[in-house]
């Protein structure tokens, strides 16, 4: 899989939220995007799930283009989004029942090794914060498209949360052959998670830096508190500022 | 269960027996104004072999037209829903009929239909038919726009969409126009009955009334109570079933 974001502009009316964005996902690569609030990152991927059309530019999975068209990624949104009336099985099957190849015992298998054996068939009201990321998460992951885009997943969570969502995620997507697009403002995760952090500035909203991580896998907590990720820290806040 | 906050009504409606029974002994008022609750409790026991068919009779009355009502309710909704333009043009009207009581069409369906229960179970499923359409089109108008946002961005199908997303989510909005629709669906179907018909409570009435046996209208109108009141709370215990979903305090 190959996702290449080229040359795309788009305007809300009168107002340029994006200038020529372009960048490339490879296969298995954990892709972050860091921008500021308002910059334009969910507009981002609307144009990539296909449901906006963007003024300018294209965008290619395999070298197909596939702008403007949706299915083609998998996704979880900002808020959990599950839906109310299913159990957490019947939640975490959906993207892959869209897709018309549901695997329950695969999903059994997913939500037990995701802590969440016993709630299998509770509901959404039941879950704390934390376990309703997760549901939604392995729901993305469950469904059949080798990309999965994540916006802004843990940013409703308190930092002892966050902290360890991230390490599920990561331990999570290890086993998987899927790509990742993920969307943040908090520089640390970014670093923590991912192959490369794109810098998007704002107004519009521009790719001002690609950033590559030299970080090893599998990384764990001890890696926040290393001098190696302090100074990449370092290098990111400069990017921003410039 | 809320039954314990219920004691005061009852006790409230126990005295208020009390003394309605008091006051027909206290100024002896003729049984055929007012019977004495008693004398409606012992004509009930002994009159209600032959009062069975009729009550049997309109509760299939009403069972028949309520839920063609509600399977037409929904299924208009959703045509309504997938053609905005229909809706459009239907919608006025059908917040016009609202406002009115659709049982003054009563006598032109005996005309048009005859005294057999096909203009009964209209009337019936008319009544019910409106309250049902509009709060089912009003779920389907507010579906949950972060659950739809979802859907988009997967890539669902129209129809995925409307049976994995819309139609769940609008079940709540049914209920309700259901509820509303319930109230009122006994009451309907015995002044139904009053302008002809074979059997039935409404029949059992007016033969009643005009006899001058008054307990025996107190009796039908003690089961159309009742009737109602069951009636509706079937609806709210399948309401509860089909909306187990949401938190229940506590439990579990
Ligand atoms: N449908 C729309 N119509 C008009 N303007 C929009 C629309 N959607 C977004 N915008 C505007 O586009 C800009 C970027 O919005 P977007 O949601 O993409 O930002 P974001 O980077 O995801 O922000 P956040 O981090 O707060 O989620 C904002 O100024 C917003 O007001
Ligand atoms: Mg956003």
């Amino acid at each position: 899989m190959t996702l290449q974001i080229q040359q795309l502009h788009h305007s809300f009316g009168e107002k340029k939220i994006l200038s020529d964005v372009s960048f490339t996902v490879e296969n298995g690569e954990f892709v972050s995007i860091l921008g500021p609030s308002g910059s334009g990152k969910s507009t981002l991927f609307h144009l990539i799930g296909g449901i906006l059309k963007p003024e300018q530019g294209n965008i290619l999975l395999n070298n197909r283009d596939i702008t403007n068209q949706s299915g083609h990624m998998s996704y979880m949104p900002q808020s959990p989004s599950l839906f109310p009336w299913r159990t957490v099985l019947q939640n975490a099957m959906l993207g892959s029942e869209l897709a018309g190849i549901a695997d329950e015992a695969k999903a059994i298998d997913l939500l037990q090794k995701a802590n969440l054996g016993e709630m299998i068939q509770a509901y959404p009201s039941q879950l704390s914060g934390g376990m309703k990321q997760r549901v939604a998460f392995v729901r993305a992951l469950l469904s059949p498209q080798p990309l999965i885009c994540l916006d802004e997943p843990f940013s409703a969570l308190d930092s002892f949360t966050k902290k360890e969502m991230q390490q599920w995620l990561l331990k999570t997507w290890e086993a998987y052959d899927k790509s990742i697009l993920f969307i943040t403002h908090d520089i640390e995760e970014a670093l923590f998670l991912s192959d490369h952090v794109i810098i998007l500035s704002t107004n519009p909203a521009t790719v001002k830096a690609s950033i590559k991580v030299p970080f090893k896998r599998p990384r764990d907590e001890q890696l926040f508190l290393s001098e190696e990720f302090l100074h990449w820290k370092r290098k990111v806040v400069e990017a921003l500022k410039e | 269960m809320k039954i314990k906050s219920l004691w005061k009504p009852a006790l409230a409606l126990l005295i208020a027996i009390a003394l309605w029974e008091l006051a027909t002994k206290l100024f002896q008022i003729e049984v055929w104004l007012l019977p004495a609750p008693s004398t409606i409790a012992q004509e009930m026991v002994i009159v209600f072999p032959a009062f069975l068919p009729h009550m049997l009779a309109t509760i299939k009355l009403v069972l028949v037209g309520f839920s063609s009502a509600i399977v037409l309710g929904i299924i208009v909704a959703t045509l309504l829903h997938i053609f905005p333009t229909a809706r459009e043009i239907v919608m006025p009207f059908l917040i016009i009929s609202q406002n009115i009581p659709t049982i003054v069409l009563a006598p032109l369906f005996m005309i048009w239909f005859g005294l057999g229960d096909f203009p009964k179970y209209l009337i019936i499923a008319m009544t019910a038919f409106f309250p049902i359409t509009i709060a089912t089109l009003d779920g389907f108008g507010q579906t949950n726009r972060d659950l739809m946002h979802y859907m988009q961005m997967m890539g669902a199908t129209k129809k995925q969409t409307f049976f994995k997303l819309q139609l769940p989510d609008a079940v709540p909005s049914i209920f309700s126009g259901i509820k509303i629709a319930a109230t009122y669906s006994v009451m309907t179907a015995v002044v139904a009955e009053w302008l002809g018909a074979q059997k039935g409570i409404g029949v059992f009435m007016t033969l009643s009334a005009s006899s001058y046996r008054t307990s025996r209208v107190f009796v039908a109108i003690v089961v159309t109570i009742i009737l109602s009141l069951a009636f509706f709370g079937l609806f709210l215990a399948l309401e509860k079933w089909f909306t187990r979903w949401k938190r229940n305090e506590g439990a579990q």
